[in-house]
């Protein structure tokens, strides 16, 4: 065992030594008829618009596990720096720890050169990043940020390829959110019209696609000034019961009643809030 | 060596001689070279190898051939800085002379060899490296 350690390299990065253990049991599963339980679909809808002086981004915030909502409300418009932010779809955990990694090679990459990083920089960054990983990093971000050459707006595919366009979608809600821009979009749209109009293209991934859901969070990114805004819109009010079925008070008639008071002593009492989002 | 990418395992014995070292690594199985591993395994362990060799190709074309020597018998230098063999190095010269000291990936993240939580044996690997063993 020593011997062993004492000629392996260490190397850091994604590790792969149960690969060959789990091929076999995969393959001993398929023997067996029942066969390993497959990755868990995701879904979501989100998309960018680049409008007269910057860009929006737009995304839902339901994380869709399979046949389970495993969050209602989850962010999925990542920081990259202070004038980039980039939305992912796919592999949650995948599109988290890519932009989380680019935001880190960005500071450092401005912390050297001593001037905000270029849109153009960070979409090279993660293209060649995950096309070293050739798609297994499941991550399918919108990328838009403004610079000294003004606004841009980038996809790019899990496999590294990337667009630059004016609007751009991208999830399972893509082809829904799509096709509210090929109708909408118009060059140097207003603020606020451009607001409207990546709202509609969310709205319309969250109605007509069961991966997306819950609310709109938006981010308006102009020269100097981002706009994070979370919770821009409900899309789905939760309703109201009209009927009232709880019995009132009283219904029914007690027989009897006693009371026995266990004796405690309180050591400690704390209050803590609930998350009710 | 420095220049050769690392072949399908099994293909080429990693012990020295070229032949598979049996004492140190135990008797090599043709089944379990055959069972597929992933995809991306080989061209991990061959990655900075791949775009060592590609930047100094491209050196090569734009300043001669003196410019990857130079630079090269450098890499030579820096890798010979090292802490004793069971201690982690940080390998900052070599870093710096890559340019990937301003770099964050997922190596730096992910099983991070300076992290670990096991160490060699030291008078084992001392041995190892002595060629004494």
């Amino acid at each position: 065992m020593a011997t062993l350690t004492a000629r392996r390299e260490p190397f850091g990065g994604f590790s792969f030594e149960n690969c060959k253990r789990n091929a076999i049991v995969e393959g001993e599963a398929n023997k067996s008829g029942w066969g390993l339980p497959a990755p868990r679909k995701t879904g979501t809808t989100i998309c960018g618009l680049v409008y007269k002086d910057g860009v929006v981004l737009g995304a839902d915030t339901r994380a869709t596990e399979g046949m389970v909502v495993a969050d209602k409300n989850c962010s999925k418009i990542h920081y990259i720096s202070p004038n980039i932010y980039c939305c992912g779809a796919g592999t949650a955990a995948d599109t988290e720890m890519t932009t989380q990694i680019i935001s880190s090679n960005l500071e450092l990459h401005s912390l050297s050169t001593g001037r905000l990083p270029r849109v153009a920089t960070a979409n090279r960054m993660l293209k060649q990043m995950l096309f070293r990983y050739q798609g297994y990093i499941g991550a399918a971000l919108v990328l838009g940020g403004v610079d000294c050459n003004g606004p841009h707006l980038y996809s790019i595919y899990p496999h590294g390829s990337t667009d630059k366009l004016p609007y751009v979608t991208m999830g399972s809600g893509s082809l829904a959110a799509m096709a509210v821009f090929e109708d909408g979009y118009k060059p140097d749209l207003e603020e606020a019209e451009a607001k409207q109009l990546v709202r509609d293209a969310i709205a319309a991934g969250i109605f007509n696609d069961l991966g997306s859901g819950s609310n709109i969070d938006l981010c308006v990114i102009t020269k100097g000034k981002v706009d994070y805004i979370r919770r821009h819109d409900e899309a789905n009010k939760k309703g109201v019961r009209t009927g009232d079925y709880k019995y009132k008070r009283g219904t029914t008639g007690v027989l009897l009643k006693v009371v026995t008071p266990l004796s405690m002593e309180v050591v400690e009492e704390t209050v803590q809030t609930m998350d009710v989002s | 060596m420095y220049f050769y990418s690392i072949p399908v395992a099994g293909l080429c014995p990693q012990g020295a001689y070229g032949v598979q070292d049996s004492l140190r690594s135990g008797f090599s199985s043709v089944k379990n070279e055959l069972i597929p591993s992933h995809a991306l395994e080989l061209l991990e362990k061959n990655f900075q190898l791949n775009r060592d060799k590609m930047s100094l190709s491209t050196l090569r074309n734009i300043q001669g051939l003196h410019a990857p020597l130079k630079l090269q018998m450098e890499y030579r230098a820096a890798k010979q800085i090292q802490r004793l063999p069971f201690m982690q190095s940080s390998n900052l010269a070599l870093d710096t002379l890559r340019g990937s000291d301003d770099a964050i990936g997922f190596e730096d993240i992910l099983n991070d060899p300076a992290q670990s939580e096991v160490m060699g044996e030291p008078h084992l690997m001392m041995e190892y490296k002595l060629g004494l063993l």
